[in-house]
């Protein structure tokens, strides 16, 4: 059975996740995203994996949901409150969305899963450091390749090349 | 453990729903990148809970590589719209009609 501090989590994140995309506002809605990904950190510490949930919230809520939140201050006034789309196509993604929540959650709960329990301890992070530099190492640094890359092509295709040196600073 | 394994499950099953609502019927693509960030972070709590209750140090350390990805994804991501938010002065995908066929 769930405790407490689960399910808090869960009506935290699932319902901070509905509010990201439906909020009216953007702005509003990146910081809903933040709760969604603050939430999904609070299960890594449930899971006694508190190393998972500190990265989670340096590099997700720490990062990425201020990254999103500038480049949304980069977008006009009026395209930041305005909501884009279909009001049949709504009702068709609603439905959508409960058929998968209804057939894939009652899949699991009639599968095997539902009687793995565990008493044993949790893995140590140091684990999981021994595992990055040995096993996983070339794929580590497959990893370190393509962020670099990656910064460095972000970077190449927000550069503006139509606007002069002496534009920039006036 | 008080928690199950079935109950980290079917919250990321919900997020995973939602998500696919919000890629199927949202046509901002900002708001579209939110959606795939939520399917990303249901992807990653199934990794993790499945790696504890295994248990196997195995889940978390592709949890670990999956948010550093999602990281550069979503740095591609914004800048691409930026771009076309730049060539279009929009972020309706229905506008984006440079690769259309």
């Amino acid at each position: 059975m769930a405790d407490a501090a689960f399910l808090a989590l869960t009506v935290i994140t699932i319902g901070s996740s509905i509010a990201a995309l439906e909020m009216r506002s953007l702005i509003y809605g990146s910081i809903a995203l933040m709760g969604t990904l603050g939430g999904i950190a609070g299960f890594f510490f449930l899971l006694d994996a508190p190393f998972v949930a500190l990265f989670q919230l340096a590099v997700y809520v720490g990062s990425i949901a201020v990254l999103i939140l500038f480049t949304v201050m980069l977008v006009k006034r009026e395209l930041i409150f305005k909501k884009i789309e279909d009001k049949r196509r709504k009702f068709a993604g609603i439905g959508l969305m409960l058929v998968i929540m209804v057939s894939l959650g009652a899949v699991f709960l009639d599968s095997g899963i539902k009687t793995i329990t565990t008493d044993e301890s949790p893995v140590d992070f140091r684990d999981i450091g021994i595992d990055f530099v040995t096993y996983y190492w070339p794929a580590l640094i497959l990893m370190g390749l393509i962020l670099a890359g990656s910064v460095t092509g972000a970077l190449i295709l927000a550069r503006r090349e139509d606007v002069e040196n002496d534009q920039r600073i006036s | 453990m008080t928690n199950e394994l079935v109950d980290f499950t079917l919250v990321s099953v919900a997020l995973l729903a939602i998500g696919i609502y919000g890629l199927a019927v949202k046509r901002n693509f900002i708001r579209m990148l939110f959606a795939v960030e939520i399917i990303i972070n249901a992807a990653n709590l199934n990794l993790v809970a499945f790696g504890r209750f295994l248990p196997h140090s195995g889940g978390q350390t592709l949890a670990l590589f999956s948010i550093a990805i999602a990281a550069a994804e979503v740095a591609v991501g914004l800048s691409l719209i930026i771009v076309a938010y730049r060539m279009y002065q929009n972020v309706d995908i229905a506008d984006f009609r440079s690769l259309r066929g």
